[in-house]
């Protein structure tokens, strides 16, 4: 047992500080450093980068493009990744649908998918919740009728993140209704957005942003082979998406990176106010935070040991989950209060690129209430912590 | 000791009830937000024929000699309808400073019009350095012949850009934080050397970045005593930070109003989601918070308003509750009511933002509560 890097690992370290300090575009730092929004065009080129180093699939084995990392040059990767600001991954193509096609898709699907989801060429959505599924999933209405030779859906999805970027979209569907099981009879298919029937309207969230959506199905034609797996054994396959995409969630390095940056901001003065530094309770909850998150970083080092690589974490991901969303949640509380009253302004222009009108407040303050606002939904999408917490007492404690 | 409201305040409740209930509809309150203003002039109209802009202030001077507590319930109610108009800017805090210091010809020419809603004000209580404490003042002001010429900036100035009145604490005598050497100036917001920087607020209010560049002042704009003006902007602020309270304590009884019912409508896995203990015992805590931060409300106005040794006590205690217990009573209720909850067009997230922003102000739970240690 130690807690030192290896020499290899040390030089992996190495080479990944070397890539994010020569490679990782210079108008895309600016714009990450400073708060800008990124244009879908941005973050493309970005995973494009990371496709050509091949390190586009993190998590994927080496037989399907995959880098085959172990757990620790895993850590490290993302560790560097978060130092460097960089754009988190869409991870809608790559750590969601992607895992599940190559797991439980057949020859033809991941010839003809995967190549396409490491390279970034195409943008992926995610169709799960509907309006009246949310925690309970398994109650999902949007059906998927055989005709003929192809499958005719008809029902709405929700909370569909930039779908309205997207080109394709991964559904759970019901095939069967004559069930016993509710999570029996779904089915998990894949969608080209193009198809006739499909819409997709625009939903706001409380800081004034569109980042998702709510999808209309109407007669859309879905042919055959577009389905993963076998039919009605999509809640199976959908599960283990949800362990991928729980995993990923927790946002370890982020939030590592983030108090780092809070460390910096204490210590220096702003408009000529004194350093929060010397604020003994602000000081003592953000240390408190600290301990918090280094605990649960070697609890995702645990945990990620304990898989083989290209695998879901299983159950386990939920305690990530919780513990990591609300640690977020704890950061994004610190930031909101250091800001004090320059929390308050609401001048999203500010952060566009053709803004010319006077700036309010630095970049950390005024962007740290819609943070706050934003990341409430941390506690809420990818399964609610509440739901998290079931599944937990369920699986893990055996209740 | 006695808790119930006397015949005027139960008219006045009541009358802000009614007024709520017919004319100031969520979606309504979402039109004036979003329009120029930030608020309805004729809502404001209505405060004034109303009597409610009246409240607070002497009755020779055309008030009701309404105190803290009148302030409470009027607060409270604006809370639960999530008002936009600017009561704080205009009567709680301009109108504070005004009716403590105001020479009879000032409260002429300044607090009649506010209190007939044709003049509308503010007071720009902080700067851009200052982080809560009200005496870090930069701003300066100095004497040139019988006039004073201010330079400075002011923060996060409520209505700011609204406004046609501002009254501005300035340093004329001491150091960047001394109590003494403020003097309170009341100058127009169309001043030669004033520069104002409008914007929204992240709660659906405005406010603006003031500058003073050469602002010129006369000798009448001067409220209060040279030098003497902290007392009176601390005491302002006092009523400010119980008026907030009030509103934030009106929040968060309508925030868990409406978790309930939504707990009770929303099914999943075939039953409401209200009946899941997990979530029952949640809003338990909700309810005790509000309970909780109503009986503060109350001893914590009664004793200002009874002009009690514990003053300040008082209102340090309910500033850190409301930052405490009534952030998380708005950090659950989004989360009960899930995806819904962080939607703009669901108001619930509104109430949770303007909870949120009341956190910030006049000192936030950490500020207070080191009073309280001390």
């Amino acid at each position: 047992m130690h807690v030192t890097f290896s020499p290899e690992e040390l030089a992996f370290q190495e080479e990944v500080r070397a890539f994010f300090r020569d490679e990782y575009p210079e108008d895309i730092r600016e714009k990450r450093d400073n708060g800008m929004e990124l244009e879908p065009e941005d973050q493309i080129r970005w995973q494009q980068l990371l496709y050509k180093k091949g390190w586009a699939g993190v998590n994927w084995p080496v037989e399907y493009g995959g880098t085959g990392w172990t757990p620790v040059q895993k850590y490290i990767y993302a560790t560097e990744e978060a130092n460097a600001n960089a754009p988190l991954v869409i991870p809608f193509g790559l750590s969601m649908v992607g895992p599940v096609i190559y797991t439980f898709g057949n020859e033809e699907q991941k010839q003809r998918f995967l190549p396409d989801i490491l390279a970034s060429r195409v943008w992926w959505c995610q169709g799960y919740s509907e309006p009246g599924s949310g925690s309970d999933l398994a109650s999902l209405k949007t059906r998927a009728d055989w005709v003929g030779d192809h499958f005719v859906v008809n029902g709405t999805k929700t909370w569909t993140t930039l779908g309205q970027h997207a080109d394709w979209i991964f559904c759970l569907v019901r095939t069967n209704t004559d069930v016993t099981r509710r999570q029996e009879g779904i089915s998990f298919i894949l969608i080209d957005m193009k198809s006739p029937g499909i819409s997709v309207k625009p939903i706001i969230l409380l800081d004034g942003v569109h980042e998702v959506n709510e999808i209309h199905f109407d007669n859309v034609e879905v042919p055959a082979e577009n389905l993963v797996g076998e039919e009605g054994k999509g809640w199976t396959y959908g599960k283990v998406l949800l362990q991928h995409e729980r995993a990923n969630i927790a946002g370890v390095a982020r939030s590592r990176y983030r108090l780092r940056r809070l460390r910096k901001q204490v210590k220096t003065s702003v408009r000529g106010a004194d350093p929060l530094i010397g604020d003994n309770n602000f000081m003592r909850r953000l240390a408190a935070v600290e301990v918090e998150l280094k605990a649960l970083e070697y609890t995702e080092l645990r945990t990620l040991a304990a898989v083989s690589s290209g695998r879901a974490p299983g159950p386990e991901s939920s305690i990530l989950k919780v513990k990591g969303t609300e640690i977020q949640q704890a950061i994004d509380m610190l930031y909101l209060q250091a800001a004090g009253y320059y929390a308050l302004p609401y001048v999203p222009d500010q952060y566009k690129p053709d803004f010319a009108d006077q700036y309010v407040g630095e970049e950390a303050e005024t962007q740290s209430s819609l943070r706050y606002f934003n990341y409430r939904k941390a506690s809420i999408y990818g399964g609610s912590n509440e739901i998290q917490k079931n599944i937990i007492a369920k699986h893990v404690l055996g209740l | 000791m006695d808790f119930s409201l006397n015949e005027v305040q139960e008219m006045l409740a009541d009358s802000i009830e009614k007024f709520i209930d017919n004319e100031y509809a969520f979606d309504t309150r979402q039109k004036y937000a979003a329009s120029d203003e930030g608020f309805s002039a004729n809502v404001w109209s209505t405060f004034a024929e109303l009597g409610w802009t009246a409240v607070p202030f002497a009755e020779d001077e055309g008030g009701f000699d309404g105190d803290q507590i009148d302030i409470m319930i009027m607060m409270q109610r604006f809370g639960r309808g999530l008002l936009v108009e600017p009561y704080l800017a205009n009567i709680v805090l301009a109108g504070g400073i005004l009716k403590r210091v105001g020479s009879a010809s000032q409260k002429q020419q300044w607090l009649q019009p506010i209190i007939a809603g044709e003049l509308q004000a503010t007071l720009a209580f902080t700067e851009p350095q200052a982080r809560y404490d009200t005496a870090n003042i930069a701003t300066k002001a100095t004497e040139d012949g019988s006039e004073w010429v201010l330079n400075g900036q002011k923060g996060v100035v409520f209505n700011g850009g609204t406004s046609d009145l501002v009254i501005v604490p300035a340093r004329t005598s001491g150091n960047q934080t001394d109590r003494n050497g403020i003097t309170l100036f009341a100058l127009p917001t169309d001043a030669a050397g004033m520069s104002i920087n409008a914007y929204h607020t992240v709660d659906g209010l405005r406010a603006a970045e003031l500058t003073l560049n050469d602002v010129r002042a006369s000798a009448d704009a001067v409220l209060g005593a040279i030098g003497e003006g902290y007392a009176a902007l601390d005491a302002t602020i006092d009523d400010a930070t119980l008026a907030v309270c009030a509103e934030a304590v009106g929040i968060m009884q309508i925030l868990k109003d409406k978790t309930v019912e939504y707990s009770k409508s929303r099914s999943q896995f075939g039953v409401p989601i209200g009946s899941f203990q997990a979530l029952q015992h949640r809003m338990v805590d909700m309810l005790t918070a509000c309970e909780q931060a109503q009986s503060l409300l109350l001893w914590a106005t009664m004793t200002v308003a009874e002009g009690s040794d514990e003053a300040k006590r008082a209102v340090s205690s309910i500033k850190y509750l409301i930052g405490t217990s009534g952030q998380t009573v708005g950090e659950e209720a989004v989360q009960l009511h899930g995806g819904m909850g962080v939607t703009w067009d669901l108001d619930v997230a509104h109430y949770f933002k303007r909870l949120t922003a009341i956190g910030q102000l006049f000192g936030n739970a950490d500020w207070h509560l080191d009073k309280l240690a001390a």
